[in-house]
């Protein structure tokens, strides 16, 4: 559909993007499980933090964007 | 590539609109939304607050109310108590009383009876005397029609005056 | 529960009816060419000068805007003396692939617009190409374009709603909400309490609140306005790098002038750290001032672009294999993506109002140490 190659870059940005999330989302649910009072907080750094890891992985969907030919 | 290169016509337009709901929304929207938000926590505050000093109010006015009750029951009970006596007291004086009215009463009516008795003893010692003294006469003067009867009558009565 | 399955059921019928509908406007644009997935995604998210409604590309029913340039005075006219000029036709530089672009008749006679952007016809009246990108001028473009129709349409859909619910606080005073009010009370409340109070000094945090406000509804309404497929939506305002950058922009300007001597001291001369490190850090901070709006400004945009692409290449699935039947596949994910894209609507909203109250906090925090 796109550049293949910036396909692959933005597959890549996903790899690293879906790591990170999982491993956030884990960690919260961790968090919460330990400590069901803060759950409320922990869910907001949690979803800021993941928020900061979709924020690159959408740099990459961006590159991608950059060799779509329109 | 032109999609990711800013556009000076919507970003003119962007510029325009997005001053404009800011300044509408914050003067027209957010202030009154915000206030009335604020107006009712502070409310919903005051109202909790006042709500738990209700409730100590309530519970010292009911300490109070209590206090209060108990002293009205011992009053009652005292009162009650003094009543009873009074009421016995007045019982037992009113029995008394009775006795002894009915005692004299009793007292009066035997005595009466006594004198009615002696009176009416009194009248038929009368009667009797009186009847007696209608024989006598009666038998004295069949005993006196003749002078020798008189003479013996008069004879025997001297001898007993003179027996005496 | 069954109320959603209901409903999702629902939606998936008239997902059903929709892609069938595209279907047979899309058997006639194969009678011309074949179709290009690529072509019709950049030219959904992409901005336009006309509201395309229904039927194909070119001939169908679409809304025409106004167009308003500034070259050498003010030049309003239709864009409907574009679509419906003259289409040239010039050969690229590909392998024989071919360039299209629309010369204006009537009054927007001297200019052509190519890709959505008007250019103005050099002396020989055409554009001259080098490569794919014409090098003709092009005047200043203010028209009432698709993002913008629909930047109006929910600001006005905001403001209704919004006056509305101002409207029933000042009726009624401090009572508890009814109606609409019920429904946006709580998320105003989120917003001042859970954004701006949890990020801002506690003092300041109010003044903040109204554009805290301002942004995180903009925001959502859009988003929400962008995934509905039809008139009042459709548009791709908030996945516009424009529109974000607009937003990011403000974000940094009101971080920069609220800033207080404990920012600026962070950032020029860190305190704590030896001499040369003070040094090191000072670049590093001045471009952290740019980077976190910058951050936010593609954030923003890469979600909601992404998922309108997301959305309309798994339509695409339907047109790209020729047979209905693929719709069993494309509109189930399509509506599950759809589903996750009002999630991520208001999330992203969230987020950037939060990431807004969080840049903010930390230029009006006081020196606690």
């Amino acid at each position: 559909m796109f550049g293949s190659i910036a396909a692959i870059g933005a597959g890549l940005a996903v790899l690293g993007a879906g790591l990170g999330i999982g491993r956030i989302g884990g960690s919260a649910v961790e968090g919460i499980a330990r400590n069901p009072e803060a759950s409320g907080k922990i869910q907001t750094a949690m979803i800021i933090a993941a928020a900061l890891i979709e924020g690159v992985a959408l740099f990459g969907v961006v590159v991608g964007l950059l060799g779509a030919k329109a | 590539m032109d999609l990711i290169l800013p556009d000076l016509g919507l970003l003119f337009w962007t510029g325009i609109v997005f001053c404009c709901l800011l300044f509408l929304l914050a003067k027209f929207a957010w202030k009154p939304i915000l206030n009335a938000v604020n107006a009712r926590e502070q409310k919903i505050s005051e109202a909790l607050e006042l709500a738990v000093k209700t409730q100590a109010e309530m519970k010292a006015l009911k300490a109070e109310n209590d206090q209060i009750l108990k002293e009205a029951r011992a009053e009652r009970d005292s009162i009650l108590k003094e009543a009873k006596d009074a009421a016995n007291h007045m019982i037992e004086d009113a029995k008394t009383k009775s006795k002894v009215e009915a005692q004299k009463i009793v007292d009066a009516a035997r005595l009466n009876i006594n004198s009615e008795k002696a009176a009416a003893i009194a009248e038929i010692k009368t009667h009797v005397a009186t009847l007696a003294i209608e024989i006598a006469e009666k038998v004295v003067r069949g005993e006196l029609a003749s002078d020798e009867k008189q003479k013996a009558l008069a004879e025997k009565l001297a001898g007993d005056i003179q027996m005496n | 529960m069954q109320h959603l399955s209901k409903l999702s059921f629902f939606m998936r019928k008239v997902a059903v009816l929709l892609a069938f509908m595209g279907m047979s406007g899309f058997s006639f644009a194969n009678e011309e060419k074949e179709f290009n997935v690529s072509e019709m995604i950049m030219h959904h998210i992409k901005d336009a000068h006309e509201w395309h409604l229904f039927g194909s590309e070119h001939g169908g029913t679409s809304i025409y805007l106004p167009i308003i340039l500034m070259d050498q005075g003010l030049k309003t006219f239709s864009s409907k003396h574009f679509y419906h000029g003259e289409t040239v036709e010039v050969p690229s530089k590909d392998q024989g692939a071919s360039l299209h672009y629309m010369k204006g008749v009537g009054p927007a006679a001297g200019y052509a617009l190519y890709h959505e952007e008007i250019y103005k016809l050099n002396a020989s009246g055409e554009l001259h190409f080098d490569g794919e990108h014409p090098h003709n001028a092009q005047p200043m473009d203010f028209s009432i374009t698709k993002n913008v129709m629909s930047l109006l349409m929910g600001a006005f859909l905001i403001l209704i709603v919004m006056f509305s619910v101002a409207k029933f606080y000042r009726k009624n005073g401090a009572v508890a909400p009814k109606g609409i009010a019920k429904f946006l009370e709580p998320i105003i409340v989120m917003v001042r309490d859970d954004i701006a109070k949890a990020n801002i000094d506690e003092h300041k945090y109010e003044k903040y609140v109204p554009y805290l406000l301002t942004i995180f509804f903009f925001i959502w309404f859009n988003n929400m306005l962008g995934l509905i497929p039809f008139l009042p939506g459709g548009a791709n305002l908030t996945g516009n790098i424009t529109v974000t950058l607009f937003l990011a922009v403000c974000t940094l300007l009101v971080t920069l002038f609220s800033g207080n001597k404990n920012y600026w001291g962070h950032i020029f001369w860190m305190p704590g750290v030896p001499v040369p490190m003070k040094f090191f850090m000072m670049p590093i901070e001045i471009i952290g001032i740019f980077t976190k709006p910058f951050a936010l400004m593609i954030r923003l945009f890469a979600n909601i672009t992404a998922g309108h692409i997301i959305v309309l290449a798994l339509i695409s699935i339907i047109f790209v294999n020729k047979n209905p039947g693929w719709a069993g596949l494309s509109v189930p994910m399509a509506l599950f993506i759809s589903i996750l894209e009002v999630l991520v609507a208001f999330l992203q909203g969230f987020l950037f109002a939060m990431l807004s109250a969080l840049f903010i906090g930390a230029a009006v925090e006081e020196a606690h140490h």
